[in-house]
């Protein structure tokens, strides 16, 4: 699986400002709806499972990214927006530490294994300390998508 | 400190494989233990004690792997990590 099988480029959030781990959900599920992938009515039932979900244990994986998800029944196929918060946010993370870069994951109730995937992609390249320092870096959302792309392709350094 | 070797077989019997939630419990456990602590499948190994490398697992349902400790209480950390195989992590749903 690859990243741009499952980042929306429309949803991408290059400078995301926000307050709390809350705010960052409910900015990062707009982009989605903004970006047509599901109907404005199923935004709020889509927060709200996410953070249900949060409420079970902090997905704010440690090394300052997190990977907030949830399954929903208003998409048919797996998808995900990745935000960079430069001024970092408390998400409660299992490390302690603030979080820079989000990945946001929304899953048909009835595809576990592609969720599974998806983590496992994400993970890979953020093991790659270039891959995340240029995410950090990243100032627009061509800039974000073009890393992603390279990151697919395998043309980042490791 | 006697270094020692312990390992087991484990199985994830979670219907949505091994996601995020009993991956932190793994992480969590394992990062009590002095000894190396180590999960593979088909010799992908990863380090139990971090998120980032039990991510890259993508183990699902009824998937096994073999779980690894090397160290002076590698006997009690498979135990403690074998058991929340074992117990489906504590009993969670899916």
């Amino acid at each position: 699986m690859k990243l741009l099988d499952f980042v929306v480029q429309k949803a991408i959030v290059p400078d995301l400002v926000v307050s709390s781990k809350d705010d960052a959900i409910k900015a990062m599920v707009s982009s989605l709806k903004d970006a047509g992938i599901f109907k404005a009515d199923d935004e709020e039932g889509v927060v709200a499972a996410i953070l249900k979900r949060e409420e079970l244990g902090s997905t704010g994986i440690g090394k300052g990214v997190a990977v907030p998800h949830t399954k929903h029944p208003s998409v048919d196929r797996l998808v995900a927006t990745v935000a960079i918060a430069k001024n970092g946010v408390d998400f409660a993370s299992l490390d302690g530490e603030d979080v820079y870069i989000l990945f946001l994951l929304v899953s048909p109730p009835d595809r576990p294994g592609d969720h599974l995937r998806a983590l496992e992609t994400i993970s890979k390249h953020l093991r790659n300390e270039n891959f995340c320092n240029f995410l950090r870096q990243s100032k627009t959302a061509q800039d974000v998508y073009d890393l992603l792309e390279e990151a697919d392709n395998d043309q980042l350094d490791q | 400190m006697n270094k020692s070797e312990s390992n087991k077989k484990v199985t994830v019997g979670l219907t949505n494989g091994l996601h995020l939630r009993p991956q932190s419990m793994i992480v969590q456990a394992a990062q009590g233990f002095e000894s190396d602590v180590t999960l593979s499948i088909e010799g992908h190994k990863v380090d139990a004690k971090s998120m980032l490398d039990l991510m890259t697992l993508a183990a699902t349902f009824g998937t096994e792997l073999l779980l690894e400790a090397t160290g002076s209480d590698a006997g009690s950390a498979v135990e403690a990590i074998g058991g929340l195989f074992d117990s489906n992590f504590e009993g969670m749903d899916s």
